[in-house]
């Protein structure tokens, strides 16, 4: 196996090429997608609901609520967004739990690439990162140049990832190579003066592809393009992150890692609202990529109520009694 | 498995099941001690622990059971079906109430995991409950005449690896038909069977309706051999099942007979390989392998026999064996001692006769019966663990060329119980499956049960079938 490196360091790039010969033209990027072994519905469905009966107690479960409160991207997407809301989000993100200051910060704000200069001075300081949606967000329907300004945008204001869509349109059509080459250049587009790059987070919007062997195609090809995390969903559409799609990408992401030594992060987001539905994602994680992938660095939640949720029961916890939700802030 | 992220024990309670220090046998309704007074202890496979002391039938004690249960056929049988149907519906949704405790009983007793016992054994014996209760008033319906007639007593004697799910696939058709019973649960494993009479007291079945005999194979072989009985129904091990058939050969005993097994679990290249990894961990290990349709023979086609095998290798690394109470436990303890020396005697000759022998670094504990989950490579059509039952968790690996290799491999072997396909091409499956000779084809999933879906085998895995609308047959004057 080949030794790892992470998807947003230098090396990527020469394990990538490696790879060249699948993405030289839409015909062979084509065979490769489709030469990917097919994934069984029912058989996926049967692993994901057997992980989720994983039973995490006590130590553990301490220790995943923690875990899972540091993986949070914690995010407001709304038209009515205001710079007071988006402050009131990062202070919350700074300090989820102001009854205990030794609850851990949320890995990131996400918001939209305006509030990308607002959210950037309130985190100040917190090391917490702020993700940008970007590229015409959650829809994709825009020209790629219209794309690229709305990325390089967020990045100048100080993105430090920038989450894109991809063109569904685009792959369910089968135009996989257009797809391929949006993201390598929405990746260049995360270039900063400096010469480092945002991170790149690819959402797949999972429920539109609707197809298990659909998310393992765009999978690899997002990685392929040199995505640094793949990301289910916009949480905009009706069906968001499941856990066999997560496992699926997780699955996905084994492989990638296999083939290639590229470690990539995976970010389920939307409808994640219970810390037990999150003990299950990580659960997920644990026993399909293990410990490397159990940090902030390589899995996400993308989620804005999960925190109170989580909060309460860390509260529980340690106090041994619910608290309720006039227990934790609103924001 | 990772270490920043360990799960912490998260037994189930035991407390939710009251164990008495010891039972009779259940006839005509009552639990009764023996004629001759003889007992036998149950354990825990997990700890060795003794979990209760059960009573030694005898032939005098057989004799009883038959006579109640022949005593109780003339009104039972004479009851219309939509009657017996109440008591069968009541029955399933006693288990079902009850189903915590009987999982955790049938863990206790057998060794098996909770998650297994809780998610798979109780919900499967009850719904069988519900699917023969359906059918007690339509057997006008199930194509064996308008009026078809019960066959008197059963004599049922059942194996130790789903007790009380084997119960309930002897029980509830036998029932749903007219006929009365006389069970006889496995010596390491009585106590689910004990607590389903307290189960049918509780319904208010009429007395001797239900006949529960505890003992060693010597009552069994009593039971079988029983004039008075009209119906013989075994599931074990084909050597006993040749035995029982020697016994009741020259009788007018109607017989079935559900045997051993050496499934064939077949994988092609162009199957959904993450699943099939799964299936094939489930088929073997499900149930600590102690399965008689158990996928233990892999064939693997040979251009995907690295991936797969890599694959399988890292999945069986996450196994989690041990504490058959705790709920994050995949593989529990071996059944008996006796298991336990055969599986180790079988996987010893497997690395004589020179396979290639893994298994992941498992702790196993200290106390109780456990082999860890072991996978040999290099087999061939030739070596003993290619041919005979293990019923433990050991997987033997083979490779195949083409289809037909696939299905001649396959089908070479006494045995005929099931077989699993992996495939995407859906006209190789049903290719397939009309050339394997087994009596349950899986394919892209494996250890799949429904009540609706009939289960026997080919060969020496027996004959006739359980579940389903051919579920009655057995149980029908037809």
């Amino acid at each position: 196996m080949p030794t790892t490196v992470p998807a947003y360091g230098k090396e990527a790039a020469g394990r990538l090429a490696s790879m060249a010969d699948v993405t030289a033209s839409d015909g062979a990027l084509r065979r490769f997608l489709h030469g990917l072994p097919g994934v069984d519905a029912v058989g996926l469905q049967a692993r994901a609901a057997t992980l989720g009966t994983r039973s995490i107690k006590t130590t553990a479960k301490a220790y995943a609520i923690d875990l899972a409160i540091s993986m949070i991207d914690l995010t407001t997407l709304e038209g009515a967004d205001t710079p007071g809301k988006v402050r009131a989000l990062c202070a919350k993100g700074i300090n989820p739990d102001p009854t205990d200051r030794g609850t851990p910060r949320v890995a990131a704000i996400c918001v939209y690439p305006d509030m990308v200069a607002t959210a950037k001075e309130a985190l100040t300081g917190s090391g917490i990162h702020v993700a940008s949606v970007a590229t015409a967000f959650p829809a994709g329907r825009a020209a790629l140049p219209v794309k690229l300004a709305d990325t390089r945008d967020a990045v100048a204001a100080g993105a430090d990832e920038i989450d894109m869509v991809i063109d569904r349109g685009a792959f369910l059509s089968g135009r996989y190579l257009s797809v391929f080459e949006e993201i390598k250049q929405v990746k260049e587009a995360c270039r900063r003066e400096d010469g480092s790059y945002a991170h790149l987070k690819v959402i797949f919007e999972t429920g539109e592809l609707q197809t298990y062997d659909n998310v393992r195609r765009v999978s690899w090809l997002a990685m392929l393009a040199g995505a640094d995390f793949i990301k289910t969903s916009t949480g905009k559409v009706a069906v968001n992150a499941t856990p066999p799609v997560t496992l699926l990408m997780l699955e996905a992401v084994r492989d990638f890692h296999a083939t290639t030594g590229v470690q990539v992060g995976v970010k389920p987001a939307g409808g994640i609202r219970t810390t037990k539905d999150a003990m299950k994602y990580l659960v997920m994680v644990n026993e399909t990529l293990g410990e490397e992938w159990l940090t902030a660095d390589w899995f996400r939640f993308g989620a804005s109520s999960l925190l109170n949720d989580l909060l309460m029961q860390r509260q529980k916890l340690s106090t041994g009694r619910y608290s309720g939700p006039d227990y934790v802030t609103v924001d | 498995m990772s270490s920043a992220f360990e799960y912490a024990p998260a037994p189930e309670s035991r407390a939710v099941v009251d164990i008495a220090p010891s039972y009779g046998l259940f006839i005509d309704g009552e639990f009764t001690e023996a004629a001759g007074g003889k007992v036998f202890k149950t354990v825990s496979p997990a700890n060795e622990e003794v979990l209760s002391e059960v009573t030694q039938a005898g032939s005098e004690d057989v004799e009883r059971a038959v006579k109640a249960a022949r005593k109780a056929f003339e009104k039972w049988s004479a009851l219309p079906g939509a009657e017996r149907a109440k008591y069968l519906f009541r029955i399933a949704r006693l288990i079902q109430e009850r189903s915590r405790e009987l999982a955790v009983l049938e863990s206790l007793d057998n060794g098996k995991p909770i998650r297994e016992s809780r998610d798979s054994d109780l919900p499967l014996v009850a719904a069988h409950f519900f699917y023969y209760a359906g059918w007690a008033d339509k057997l006008g319906h199930a194509g064996y005449g308008a009026d078809p007639k019960p066959l008197g007593v059963a004599g049922q004697v059942i194996p130790w690896n789903f007790p009380l799910l084997m119960l309930a696939w002897k029980i509830a058709p036998a029932l749903a038909c007219g006929n009365t019973v006389v069970l006889k649960p496995a010596e390491t494993t009585p106590l689910s069977a004990l607590f389903f009479a307290d189960i049918c007291r509780q319904a208010g079945l009429p007395k001797g309706v239900v006949n529960i005999l505890t003992g060693d194979g010597s009552a069994g072989a009593a039971l079988v051999a029983h004039p008075d009985v009209n119906k013989v129904a075994f599931t074990g091990s084909t050597e006993v099942g040749k035995a029982i058939a020697r016994t009741v050969a020259g009788t007018d005993k109607k017989l079935t007979l559900e045997l051993g097994g050496k499934a064939a679990n077949i994988v092609f290249d162009d199957a959904p390989i993450d699943q099939a990894v799964e299936g094939i961990v489930n088929g073997i290990f499900f149930n600590q392998g102690h399965v008689c349709c158990a996928g233990s023979r892999l064939l693997v086609q040979e251009s995907v026999q690295d991936e797969l095998l890599a694959a399988l290798k890292r999945r069986m690394s996450t196994l989690r064996v041990g504490d058959p109470l705790d709920k994050n436990t995949d593989i529990g303890a071996i059944n008996s001692a006796e298991q336990l020396a055969r599986i180790t005697e079988l996987a010893d000759a497997g690395e004589a006769e020179g396979a290639e022998r893994w298994a992941p670094a498992c702790e196993l504990p200290d106390a109780g019966y456990w082999f860890a989950p072991t996978l040999f490579t290099g087999v061939t059509q030739a070596h003993r663990i290619a041919q005979e039952e293990i019923f433990g968790p050991v997987l033997s690996v083979l490779t195949f060329r083409t289809p037909e290799e696939a299905v001649a491999k396959a089908n070479n072997t006494p045995y005929g119980l099931s077989a699993g396909v992996w495939t995407e091409k859906g006209s190789r499956i049903l290719w397939m499956a009309n050339q394997l000779r087994a009596g349950i084809v899986w394919s892209n999933t494996f250890n799949k049960f429904d009540p609706a879906s009939p289960f026997g085998g080919y060969k020496e895995s027996g004959f006739g079938r359980e579940g389903g609308r051919h579920g009655l047959e057995a149980y029908l004057d037809v």
